[in-house]
């Protein structure tokens, strides 16, 4: 059905059709009440159109003859009818549309993880095996990928018509977006949020690879980055800003312990907790002071300004690898 | 031509030696008037400036967007062209275009008074509004500003080099003269109503206009809180809504959309008061159904006011507050099927006459139709995330305001054309002009709904060479539509001087408006009138006869 249409964007991920699908059921809708109206009215203006011949005419046939037209009381069950109707196929719609932002906005478990960063105007990613790439991202065919977006300036947005996805990348906070895509090819990726001048410019392509050529992709980038992954990177940055002089992992430290904490859920100072993810990570940086974990003192230094998000996401890299291989032991005390 | 001379011919009160168009002359008599009718006409004139300026604007964005490259304007020229298209087109033509002018004219007259409650804050609002007009103008050649019509922080309050202060002054100013014309008109409502005019005796106008005004003081207040806040954050960098400050840029969504949201219906609710106006009286019908649409305008007064979060559904708001949002947007689209559905039915077994009034109805009854049903697109949150920030949204917002609103305006003000001037219009360029106006409105904007949903996003300055097609078949249509509102501005002012003089009532219609003379005498009218019976009794013989 989609080829057949020139407007349907290439169906290149396995939302793609289920939105489609939803579409198409909108469109059917809507076009069937639009050419009820305008068939009703069409239909009415013809039927009752009025064809005397003069205004003088229809004025004294007016007098003499008030009861030749006129639709009376209009009957209240036809109110009912009418409203009642559209209500429940809203009531459809509202539905199917809710449930299929659930699946749009949960991104599954397991999924793999690339780092997005928008700024004026160029799309920055970050694969986990330390590859980078500016507007192109190539991604392996049938794996659930989940992306981490922050933004260096302004609002970004990252939109890949074809897997109909759309997620606004905001400064300040990481958004998440997923996809799993389900044609090789290149397809294109828009900035949708307004941003400034170059807007129309921040634009690139996605490159859905068969996962053996994603690996020899990989393989191939590697050296642009001195052969290190992600985790290497933000632990090198760990040691150089001394993040380590205190965030020691037996949690003996000033700073507590960052073993397994992301996913976490953390105690507060005076009361609450909180789910350790990205965005906590990265707000714990950036100011230190927001959210401080019960035990501890507000005394670690602010890193705003001093670190971009594409260091902030690396440092995040190397905390989740750390939750990754110690995290059973960072739940034994 | 020849149905105007005929109905110039109808019997109706004796044209009265003065009116309130040559009680004085000169400038002054205009600048310092508090007649309600004079201010109308005021309006009628800078928001007919504002709307070539705005349309202006909109056929450079067409001409550039004939081909994939950047090649007519440059880039930052091109970002300011549709800022400032939004912003003159948003809050110097539309919000104000039917309350100020149609409404300012016709509420005291319908309701039976002479006046506004408040005739000096009536004059008072218009100054309101040439001031922030002022600050606007000067900001568009001070060099223009490229943050887009909805100001987005941080965008504007750090990035953007541009006339952003002005602007946003300007958005800021103009507000106090909604709110003041708002006021004036909920009081006139209640206090000036002829006796018998109950509330359920009010011409459906009035309903919408009541309604209108409603939003208009409780949202605006709102709006010019955040443009503060925006300006404060500029200019001081207070911390609301820049990140590296502490702040939230998302709050500014929220707020500004608390504010933008409702105005959409401070947009369209008065064309929709039109629409019942015109719909009965060329149908010679009573309106189908007049509590559901009175009651219908208040619901989506209401209800307007909780949707504003589906603005926000790819802006990171939590996955609930969508549901929630997009729940309360279904909600407020019942009331406004229930006016089409009583439009529709308000033509069954009516007698209906094709003038101009009725074919800009039958057309916008049509263009709204499709405006509210592809926003039930957009309302649905999983088909959003794809639809949002693309063509398809400008396609459904200027299916409600221009294939809605200015629909709507247009048809009204050929309605009443003859009791603002006391002249008739020429019906057939009327009606040629509003047939090019559907016609090109609909190969314009059509289109975009299919670049949409390829996936071109809006604001873009170049695009990909895929989507040219439509694009020049989005350009083909501005430019019929440019002629098609080109043709009114033409014959509407020759008419003024050469139309054929109008009787009282040239369209043998209900309402207390077309019972003075046209044009009106200053004070409307003689005695007060007494309203014995419900609105639109079309199908009454004693009332057919003015």
């Amino acid at each position: 059905m989609a080829k057949l249409l020139f407007f349907v964007p290439e169906q290149a991920s396995t939302v793609a059709p289920q939105v489609d699908l939803f579409f198409f059921f909108m469109v059917a809708i809507s076009g069937f009440f639009s050419l009820l109206i305008a068939g009703l009215i069409i239909y009415f203006a013809i039927r009752y159109r009025d064809t005397r011949p003069s205004a003088e005419a229809r004025r004294t046939d007016d007098i003499e003859d008030p009861t030749t037209h006129g639709h009376g009381e209009a009957p209240i069950v036809l109110e009912i009818v009418w409203t009642a109707i559209p209500f429940a196929i809203t009531m459809v719609m509202f539905a199917w549309g809710t449930s299929l932002f659930f699946t749009l906005s949960r991104p599954p478990a397991g999924a793999m993880q690339i780092n997005a960063v928008g700024k004026q105007w160029m799309w920055k990613f970050q694969h986990p095996e330390g590859v980078r790439e500016i507007n192109a991202l190539h991604v392996p065919i049938g794996q659930n990928v989940k992306l981490t977006m922050g933004s260096e300036d302004v609002i970004h947005s990252f939109f890949v018509p074809a897997f109909r996805v759309k997620q606004d990348v905001v400064p300040g906070r990481y958004t998440q977006a997923w996809f799993r895509a389900t044609k090789t090819g290149t397809f294109h990726l828009f900035c949708a949020e307004y941003c400034g001048t170059q807007h129309s410019g921040m634009i690139g392509w996605v490159t859905v690879m068969e996962p053996n050529e994603y690996e020899a992709w990989l393989a191939g980038g590697g050296a642009a980055t001195g052969g290190q992954t992600l985790a290497q990177s933000g632990e090198r940055l760990f040691s150089e800003r001394a993040c380590n002089t205190c965030h020691l992992p037996n949690g003996e430290g000033r700073g507590p312990s960052l073993v397994g904490l992301l996913g976490k859920t953390v105690k507060l100072e005076g009361g609450g907790t909180v789910v350790a993810d990205e965005s906590y990570v990265r707000e714990s940086i950036l100011n230190p002071a927001a959210k401080i974990v019960a035990g501890y003192s507000p005394q670690m230094p602010t890193f705003q300004g001093q670190l971009t998000e594409e260091q902030l996401l690396e440092l995040i890299a190397y905390v989740r690898s750390l939750g990754a291989t110690a995290g059973a032991e960072g739940k034994k005390p | 031509m020849k149905t105007s001379e005929a109905l110039a011919e109808q019997p109706g009160p004796a044209l009265q030696d003065f009116n309130y168009l040559n009680a004085d002359y000169g400038i002054r008599s205009w600048l310092f008037t508090v007649d309600h009718k004079r201010i109308a006409i005021l309006y009628l004139v800078v928001i007919t400036m504002m709307f070539a300026v705005g349309g202006i604007f909109a056929t450079m964005i067409r001409l550039e967007l004939l081909t994939p490259k950047g090649d007519l304007v440059d880039a930052d020229t091109y970002n300011k062209l549709f800022t400032m298209h939004g912003i003159v087109m948003v809050f110097f033509f539309l919000i104000p275009s039917i309350p100020a002018t149609l409404g300012n004219f016709l509420i005291p007259l319908m309701v039976g008074a002479r006046d506004l409650a408040f005739p000096r804050i009536n004059l008072l609002s218009w100054y309101i509004y040439m001031i922030g007009a002022l600050f606007g103008v000067y900001a568009i050649f001070a060099g223009g500003v490229d943050t887009g019509w909805t100001f987005y922080t941080p965008y504007s309050t750090s990035a953007s080099q541009t006339q952003v202060i002005p602007t946003v002054f300007a958005a800021f100013v103009v507000g106090f003269s909604s709110i003041l014309t708002g006021l004036n008109f909920i009081v006139t409502t209640h206090k000036m109503r002829a006796p018998g005019l109950t509330w359920f005796r009010l011409p459906l106008f009035v309903w919408a206009i009541y309604a209108t005004s409603l939003i208009q003081m409780l949202a605006t207040p709102v709006l010019a809180i955040t443009l503060v806040l925006l300006l404060l954050e500029r200019g001081l960098h207070i911390g609301i809504f820049d990140p590296k400050l502490g702040g939230d840029p998302v709050l500014f969504q929220h707020m500004f959309w608390f504010y933008s949201h409702p105005a959409v219906y401070i947009m369209v609710l008065p064309g929709m008061g039109v629409i019942s106006e015109m719909v009965t009286c060329f149908s010679r019908n009573r309106i189908f159904g007049y509590k559901f649409i009175c009651f219908s305008s208040l619901g989506i007064a209401v209800i307007g006011f909780l949707v504003w979060g589906h603005h926000l559904f790819v802006s990171g708001q939590s996955v609930y507050a969508g549901m929630l949002f997009s729940l309360l947007s279904y909600l407020v689209a019942i009331p406004s099927a229930i006016k089409v559905f009583n439009w529709t039915a308000t033509l069954y077994k009516g007698r209906v006459s094709w003038q101009t009034p009725m074919l800009y109805v039958l057309g916008f009854i049509g263009l709204f139709t499709i405006g509210g049903l592809t926003g039930l697109f957009l309302a649905a949150i999983g088909l959003d995330v794809h639809l949002t920030d693309t063509y398809f949204v400008i396609a459904h917002f200027h299916y409600i305001m221009v294939g809605g609103t200015i629909m709507a305006y247009l048809g009204g003000l050929h309605f009443w054309w003859p009791k603002i001037t006391g002249r008739l219009y020429p019906e057939f360029w009327a009606k040629i002009a509003a047939v090019i106006v559907f016609l090109g409105f609909n190969l314009t904007f059509f289109p975009q709904f299919l670049l949409g949903y390829m996936g071109m996003p809006r604001r873009y300055h170049e695009y990909p060479p895929e989507f040219q097609v439509l694009n020049v078949l989005s350009t083909a249509g501005a430019s019929i539509l440019a002629v098609g509102y080109m043709l009114p501005m033409i014959y509407l002012m020759w008419s003024m001087r050469y139309g054929p003089r109008a009787s009282a009532n040239p369209w043998n219609a209900t309402g207390l408006e077309w019972q003075v003379p046209s044009p009106p005498p200053t004070y409307n009218f003689d005695e007060v009138p007494v309203v014995t019976e419900e609105p639109y009794a079309y199908d009454k013989p004693e009332r057919r006869v003015a």
